[in-house]
């Protein structure tokens, strides 16, 4: 009883806990917007989490700037470029594509392509070395005498 | 031969590149803002809230904008130097007071000394949202255009004011 009591507790201290983090005052539609954006937008402040995920005072006052901005009916890129033109693409969890990013974008396609060269390059080159030239009839001979040697030896 | 050197110089590449990013500061994001118009802002006064101030104000001149808090424990940090820069009259230095109450913001200057020609209040944060604000203290190097030249991402160390910001100064300023 005890433990179920306990139980209980927890999760209602769980619930207040969650309750905190409903944003106040908006509907479904904006509030899935504001969370979708939230989550695409990097907090400088602890920079492993987005601006939907922490609690730093500036994520907190950056979703509410995101509130306030689908508000007043802007769009979502919108926004994004909001926030780029104040924080650079740094905020950006997904860089763009432009100049300064090919590497980041092509870098794995390049460095794939770079070991899939060098894996042929090395096959190729083992079947060349397998692929030698036939014997000449001379070694094909003396290949022989060492092989009836060999099995003479065995049959002793 | 081949064999062993091209594994190697493939790892010193490597650890060369990590040994860079080692060095290198995560938290210093490069500001979108240089070389742009400081962003607009009309904001009161910090001692004289009935009067304003707006980066229009200063149209013509190089000035440093500090933002600075009364919590912001960096801010002590690099107090000291403001105070001194002040009292060359090289470059006037404004603060934008970020997220603080007025009178937290009144009594920390008075203990540690006010730099500034004056400073504004941003009590929510805004117009530091603006100017990408995201860790006190930063300052600003604005020039006579009105344009962002350089961002001091924390505190303003003897190096950086020394190597960065007085040259910059200097060079805008003629």
């Amino acid at each position: 009883m005890k433990l179920l009591a306990l139980i209980a507790l927890i999760l209602f201290a769980c619930a207040a806990a969650a309750d905190d983090a409903v944003p106040t005052g908006a509907d479904p539609v904006t509030n899935k917007r504001a969370v979708q954006l939230g989550e695409k937008l990097r907090c400088l402040v602890c920079q492993n989490q987005s601006i939907e995920e922490s609690n730093a005072e500036l994520a907190v006052d950056l979703r509410r700037q995101i509130r306030e901005m689908i508000a007043q009916g802007r769009s979502d890129a919108n926004i994004i470029d909001f926030m780029v033109q104040r924080y650079g693409d740094f905020v950006l969890y997904q860089p763009p594509f432009k100049a300064a990013t090919l590497l980041l974008w092509f870098g794995p396609v390049l460095l794939f392509a770079a070991g899939l060269a060098v894996l042929a390059y090395n096959v190729r080159r083992r079947r060349a070395q397998r692929d030698e030239q036939p014997l000449t009839a001379a070694q094909q001979k003396q290949a022989e005498r060492l092989l009836a040697a060999g099995s003479e030896r065995e049959r002793q | 031969m081949t064999r062993f050197l091209v594994p190697l110089a493939i790892f010193i590449v490597l650890v060369a590149f990590l040994a860079v990013g080692l060095g290198l500061n995560p938290r210093e994001v490069p500001s979108p803002l240089i070389n742009k118009p400081a962003p607009a802002f009309l904001l009161p006064q910090l001692h004289q809230p009935d009067k304003t101030f707006s980066q229009q104000d200063m149209k013509g001149k190089v000035w440093l904008l500090n933002v600075w808090a009364s919590w912001c424990v960096s801010c002590r940090e690099e107090h000291p130097l403001l105070v001194e820069l002040a009292r060359t009259n090289v470059v006037p230095v404004y603060g934008l007071n970020y997220k603080d109450k007025p009178e937290d913001a009144l009594a920390w200057l008075r203990q540690f000394g006010d730099p500034y020609v004056l400073s504004i209040t941003d009590r929510d944060g805004r117009v530091g949202i603006d100017y990408g604000v995201y860790g006190v203290p930063e300052t600003f190097v604005i020039d006579k255009q009105g344009a962002v030249r350089y961002k001091q991402i924390g505190p303003v160390t003897p190096a950086a004011l020394k190597d960065k910001i007085l040259p910059l100064v200097k060079e805008l300023q003629s």
